[in-house]
C-alpha cells in the first residue's frame, strides 16, 4: 500500500481526533481525502510535525495524532528524546515509513536501508513503540487510541503518491478553525 | 531582585507557562530559576527549531509559550519562523542571550552577533536590545506586546546585561 491508500483507509478513525500532518504531499491527500477543522496541515517547515503535536498534546487533554514521515523524522530526530522524556498519554506519533522523500519525488532515504526508526525511538528511550505493515494500520492505530498510552507508530508502505491538488487554504484559517476545534 | 527572578515573575505574570529552553552560558541562571517555577512547564528541546514546534502546538493548545535560546540559534530557526511561525502568525517571545556582543570572551560569537540583528531585521521581527541591567523594566511591555500583535519578538540580551563574565 501507498501513503494514500492507508490515509483512505484510516480516514474513519482519524476523522474526531485532533490530527497534526506532514508537510507537503501527506497534507495534499488528507486534504482531499477528508479535510476537517480537526485536522492541522503543516504547508512548510519538514520535521516540526512531531514536535508541534508533542506541544499540543502536553498543553490540552484531548488525544493527538500526528501523521509524519521517515525523512521528516530523520531531519529533527532529537524530537524523539524530548518524545521519550515528556510523556503524554494523549500522545500517538504515527510515522508514515515509506522508506523515501515522497513529496520530492521518491528519493530514498536511509530507512529504507539499514536505519529503523523503531529502533531509534527505543533507544531515545520512547516505551511503547510498534511497528506495522501498512494493512494493519487501522487496527494499530485504535489500539493506540484506546490504549491511551503515549505510543510511537512505525507503519512500513511503499513509497509513492496519489496526485492531489496543492492546498490553498490561508495557513491562518487553517491555524484558526484548528485552534476552535481544540478549544471546543 | 535578580534578573533572572524578574524575568520569570513577569513570564508568570503574562500567564506563560509553556517555556523551552536551550542553554547559553548566560542564560543559566534564569534557565534554572524557570525550571523551579511550579507555573511553568520547562520543555528543553535539543534543537531551536524543535522548540519552536513545541511552542507552536502549546499555543494552539491554549497555552502561552516562549523560547529561551542563543542568537546563534537564529541561524537555526530562520525557516522555521517563517514558514511556521509568521505563516500561521503565532505569538513567541524569544528570549535570546546576545552572544558576542560587549565583554564577550569568546571571538567565534562574534561571527553570529554581526549578523544577528540584520537576520532578524530582514525577518521583519520586532527586536529589543537589553544593555543594562534595567532595561529589564521592558520585558512586561514586550510580553504583552507579543500576545497582542501575534508574532515573533526577539528580546537580545548581551553579557552586559548579564553581568559580565567577571574576570575571563
Ligand atoms: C528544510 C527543507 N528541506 C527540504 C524540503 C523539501 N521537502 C518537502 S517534503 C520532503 C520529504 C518529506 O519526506 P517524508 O517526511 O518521508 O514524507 P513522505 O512524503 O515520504 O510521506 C522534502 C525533502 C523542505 N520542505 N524543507
Ligand atoms: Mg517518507
Amino acid at each position: 500500500m501507498i501513503r494514500s491508500e492507508i490515509l483512505k483507509e484510516i480516514a474513519p478513525i482519524l476523522r474526531d481526533q485532533l490530527v497534526v500532518c506532514n508537510i507537503g504531499i501527506p497534507s495534499q491527500e488528507l486534504h482531499a481525502i477528508d479535510d476537517q477543522p480537526t485536522n492541522f496541515y503543516m504547508l512548510g517547515t519538514m520535521g516540526l510535525a512531531s514536535s508541534i503535536g508533542l506541544g499540543l498534546a502536553l498543553a490540552q487533554p484531548k488525544p493527538v495524532i500526528v501523521i509524519d514521515g521517515d525523512g521528516s523524522v530523520l531531519t529533527n530526530l532529537g524530537t524523539l528524546p524530548t518524545i521519550a522524556n515528556n510523556e503524554a498519554n494523549n500522545y500517538i506519533l504515527m510515522i508514515i515509513d515509506n522508506g523515501s522523500y515522497g513529496s520530492t519525488g521518491d528519493q530514498p532515504t536511509y530507512t529504507g536501508r539499514k536505519t529503523s526508526l523503531a529502533g531509534m525511538a527505543r533507544a531515545a528511550g520512547c516505551e511503547n513503540v510498534v511497528e506495522v505493515q501498512d494493512v494493519d494500520t487501522g487496527k494499530a492505530l485504535q489500539a493506540a487510541i484506546d490504549g491511551g498510552k503515549m505510543t510511537v507508530m512505525v507503519v512500513k508502505c511503499d513509497s509513492g503518491n496519489a496526485k492531489m491538488p496543492v492546498i490553498t487554504m490561508d495557513p491562518v484559517v487553517i491555524r484558526d478553525r484548528f485552534m476552535q476545534a481544540v478549544a471546543s | 531582585m535578580s534578573i533572572d527572578r524578574r524575568i520569570a515573575d513577569d513570564l508568570v505574570a503574562n500567564g506563560v507557562s509553556f517555556v523551552t529552553t536551550v542553554p547559553c552560558k548566560q542564560l543559566a541562571g534564569v534557565i534554572e530559576e524557570i525550571d523551579q517555577r511550579d507555573d511553568i512547564f520547562h520543555i528543553p528541546s535539543n534543537k531551536e527549531d524543535e522548540g519552536m514546534g513545541l511552542c507552536a502546538g502549546a499555543w494552539m493548545g491554549g497555552k502561552r509559550p516562549a523560547i529561551i535560546m542563543q542568537n546563534t540559534a537564529i541561524g537555526v530557526t530562520i525557516n522555521t519562523l517563517a514558514t511556521l511561525i509568521q505563516y500561521y502568525r503565532m505569538p513567541l517571545p524569544m528570549l535570546i542571550s546576545y552572544r558576542g556582543e560587549l565583554r564577550e570572551p569568546v571571538a567565534c560569537q562574534v561571527e553570529m552577533a554581526v549578523h544577528t540583528k540584520a537576520l532578524l531585521a530582514q525577518l521583519n521581527i520586532p527586536t529589543y536590545h537589553f544593555h543594562w541591567q534595567k532595561d529589564v523594566e521592558e520585558f512586561d511591555n514586550i510580553l504583552k506586546y507579543t500576545f497582542m500583535c501575534n508574532k515573533p519578538v526577539a528580546i537580545l540580551t548581551d553579557a552586559n546585561f548579564w553581568g559580565g563574565y567577571g574576570d575571563q
